[in-house]
């Protein structure tokens, strides 16, 4: 699954960044594999989502988000 | 013995806290300058340790080395410059002690350049709020350099801080990650290379060493730190529950926006009132003072009128900077941008074009230069192009005086004029969008928009950063949009005093038996048609006549480029009124009521006409300032003339259609 899939509260894990422009831009910004994340808010408007990554929040469009490969931790 | 000043380099991630730092190290004795050719701002400043000079250098935040596509290149290519031409004595690399794995990778990368460098952990207390506990001795010993711990707080910091900057320091000796082949300077400079170059698989390439770094960091901080959340205090995550609240959060949005109106509007007229008096009063004196002639003319007509006209707006400018810092500062602009970017996007901006956009109602010059916040140069070139059609405060004098003319006062509930400024507001923004939307389907896209966007913890503004902002951006506004409006005032000074051949001598000759009391202002009028700038007017009149204007409305057109609200002033000399009248506006429109048209005789000041003006005023690019501004944020005059010639086109369809519908 990806992070645009999480709901409001899951905690996952990431697995890998699909390979495109933005891949190294996201790994840089915490999205590692093995980090965790959670998404914490929707913006008012349903998009963009914001995630907690290990400690720090993210502003991400579904765009970028359904870039990051999850795992649900259970 | 004075020795040879030593450099230093201030580097960190965004929202580290960095300029903090470089404030309390420097104090007054700093710098701002705009890289050469670019928007990227450098800050300069010098210090002094007994008897050692050190000039620090605070480098624009950055995430990583590695730009990500083109639009960073340019802040990476200085970065590179910067560490690694100047003879760099030491790196004082910041890092936000609550989010130090992050923080951490940009750091990786800069001490595997292997140049003395100092781990500066900002806002540990911060930390320990959030149940972070770092062994500072155990991370210092394992990475090998200094590591320094700062509480945000307490102002024994900067002494603890100078005193390590003056031992010496080491260089980072193990490697995050290391090419065997080549020195890792080389290998940084072959990926920039390949970036440049679009290379096939070179995000992919630096993605595997991004990944490899953090495995390093990871091992590095497991022992070091723990984390215990359990007494921890969210604030940031409660405040963010009610303002990105569905309801509360777009509540507490337009509540903080109505607010900065209010200040914008309301309260900036007082200074604004201040400074109106002042230089009236000065240029009598100097009018008074100085011997009657042309010198006298141009220093109060000329400079002393256009310097007042630009100086009048700074209380504006000043408190829409103050408001953008403290915003920003505070960690709410963020919140705007993530609530509104939804919105955005489908007009061909982004979140973080809302702060343009709201900043153009009350100057479109400051609030281009702040569209730099704006990573992705599609979507900043399109927020650039569309912010001077949000209605700006020199609009208002031209909407009051038109909106005067269209709807009488009345005691009702409802201010017909205000709702009238309401529409134009509206239709700004409306305009805004739509054009958004156009050149977003017209303008190649050279990279993908995205929006990636750190939101930090919430943090009280610092006072003395809001200070600085107000005096570096009133002084930038006053020097470089002064010089730009000095020379513009003083050219239509010269063309209005001035005519061809001898017409001024023979209005004179006409009016010498003249005994009127209205004599002078009957010379000054029929002087001003006879001058070059009532050429000019005469000359496009069968441009605007569609448009249902005359002549003498093409001058107010006209001078109306170096500010709007010149128009009331001009229709105010070319109607001759006085403007010593307590009731001038009452009489002015009066006056303007009694304007008839040439050819057939009927009022001037139709419906039809003030609607067409109304519109005119509310598109055209009238604006050197901006269009000045364009060209220095963008460095291509294209942008400028697109901008002059989309906003113009637009307006003059927009008042014809208007015209011919309603006449």
């Amino acid at each position: 699954m990806f992070a645009s899939d999480l709901d409001i509260g899951q905690l996952a894990v990431i697995e890998k960044v699909a390979e495109s422009k933005l891949q190294n831009k996201l790994i840089e910004m915490g999205c590692f594999e093995g980090n965790t994340i959670t998404k914490i808010f929707n913006s008012p408007l349903g998009d963009p989502s914001a995630f907690d990554i290990n400690g720090y929040v993210l502003g991400l469009r579904k765009e970028e988000a359904s870039l990051i490969h999850v795992i649900l931790k259970k | 013995m004075s020795q040879k000043e030593k450099h230093i380099l201030l580097i960190g991630n965004p929202n580290c806290g960095k300029s903090t730092i470089f404030n309390n190290l420097t104090g007054l004795n700093q710098k701002i300058t705009n890289l050469p050719g670019t928007t990227i701002e450098k800050k300069v400043g010098v210090f002094k340790i007994e008897d050692q000079t050190y000039r620090i250098t605070d480098l624009p935040g950055a995430y990583s080395i590695y730009p990500n596509g083109e639009d960073e290149i340019l802040a990476i290519d200085y970065l590179k410059n910067s560490i690694l031409n100047h003879q760099v004595d030491l790196i004082l690399y910041i890092a936000d002690a609550a989010n130090l794995q992050r923080n951490l990778l940009f750091f990786s990368q800069i001490a595997d350049l292997k140049l003395p460098i100092i781990l500066v952990l900002n806002m540990i207390d911060l930390a320990t709020y959030k149940g972070i506990e770092i062994d500072i001795d155990k991370l210092s010993e394992s990475l090998g350099v200094l590591v320094i711990a700062l509480n945000s707080k307490k102002n024994t910091a900067k002494k603890e801080l100078i005193n390590k900057i003056h031992k010496e320091h080491q260089v980072f000796q193990s490697d995050f990650f290391k090419k065997d082949t080549i020195s890792f300077q080389q290998h940084w400079n072959n990926n920039i290379e390949a970036i440049k170059e679009n290379k096939e698989g070179v995000y992919k390439k630096i993605a595997l060493e991004t990944n490899e770094r953090y495995l390093k960091i990871q091992n590095i901080l497991t022992p070091i730190q723990s984390k215990n959340t359990q007494n921890a205090k969210f604030i940031t995550h409660k405040l963010d529950k009610f303002l990105l609240h569905p309801i509360y959060g777009i509540l507490s949005l337009f509540a903080v926006l109505f607010l900065i109106f209010q200040f914008i509007f309301k309260v900036a007229q007082i200074p604004a009132d201040w400074i109106d008096y002042g230089f009236s009063n000065l240029i009598r004196f100097v009018s008074e003072t100085l011997p009657i002639g042309k010198l006298n003319d141009l220093i109060c007509d000329g400079v002393l009128a256009g310097v007042g006209g630009i100086v009048i707006f700074l209380p504006q400018i000043v408190l829409l900077f103050v408001f953008l810092t403290i915003l920003e500062e505070t960690g709410y602009m963020t919140r705007v941008s993530f609530m509104s970017d939804n919105l955005m996007k489908k007009f061909g901006l982004n979140g973080k074009s809302v702060i343009p956009l709201i900043g153009g109602m009350a100057c479109a010059i400051p609030s281009i230069m702040a569209a730099r916040n704006i990573e992705n140069s599609k979507d900043r070139i399109i927020t650039i192009l569309v912010t001077p059609l949000m209605s700006c405060s020199a609009r208002i004098p031209v909407y009051t005086l038109l909106a005067g003319l269209l709807v009488e006062k009345n005691d009702g509930i409802i201010d017909y004029r205000g709702l009238l400024m309401l529409v134009m507001y509206v239709l700004g923004f409306v305009a805004s969008l739509l054009f958004g939307l156009l050149f977003k389907l017209i303008l190649k896209q050279k990279e993908k928009s995205f929006f990636i966007l750190e939101m930090p913890d919430y943090k009280l503004p610092q006072i003395k950063n809001v200070l600085r902002v107000i005096y570096s951006k009133s002084m930038d506004f006053v020097i470089n949009a002064g010089k730009i409006i000095l020379i513009v005032s003083i050219l239509l000074w010269f063309l209005a005093n001035h005519a061809p051949k001898n017409n001024f001598a023979n209005i004179e000759k006409k009016y010498e038996n003249y005994l009127g009391q209205d004599k002078n202002s009957l010379i000054s009028s029929e002087k001003l048609e006879s001058s070059y700038i009532g050429i000019m007017g005469r000359s496009i009149e069968p441009a605007i006549k569609p448009l249902g204007y005359d002549w003498k409305i093409g001058i107010a057109l006209i001078t109306s480029f170096a500010a709007r609200e010149i128009f009331t002033g001009t229709l105010a000399t070319i109607y001759r009124v006085q403007e010593s009248d307590d009731d001038g506006n009452k009489k002015m429109l009066t006056i303007l009521k009694e304007q008839k048209r040439a050819d057939n005789g009927l009022p001037l000041y139709s419906v039809a006409t003030i609607v067409s003006l109304l519109l005119f005023y509310a598109f055209a690019m009238q604006c050197f300032s901006t269009l000045a501004v364009t060209y220095r944020e963008t460095k291509a005059l294209k942008w400028p003339l697109i901008q002059f010639f989309y906003m113009t086109g637009f307006a003059y369809l927009a008042s014809l259609i208007a015209y011919q519908l309603l006449s």
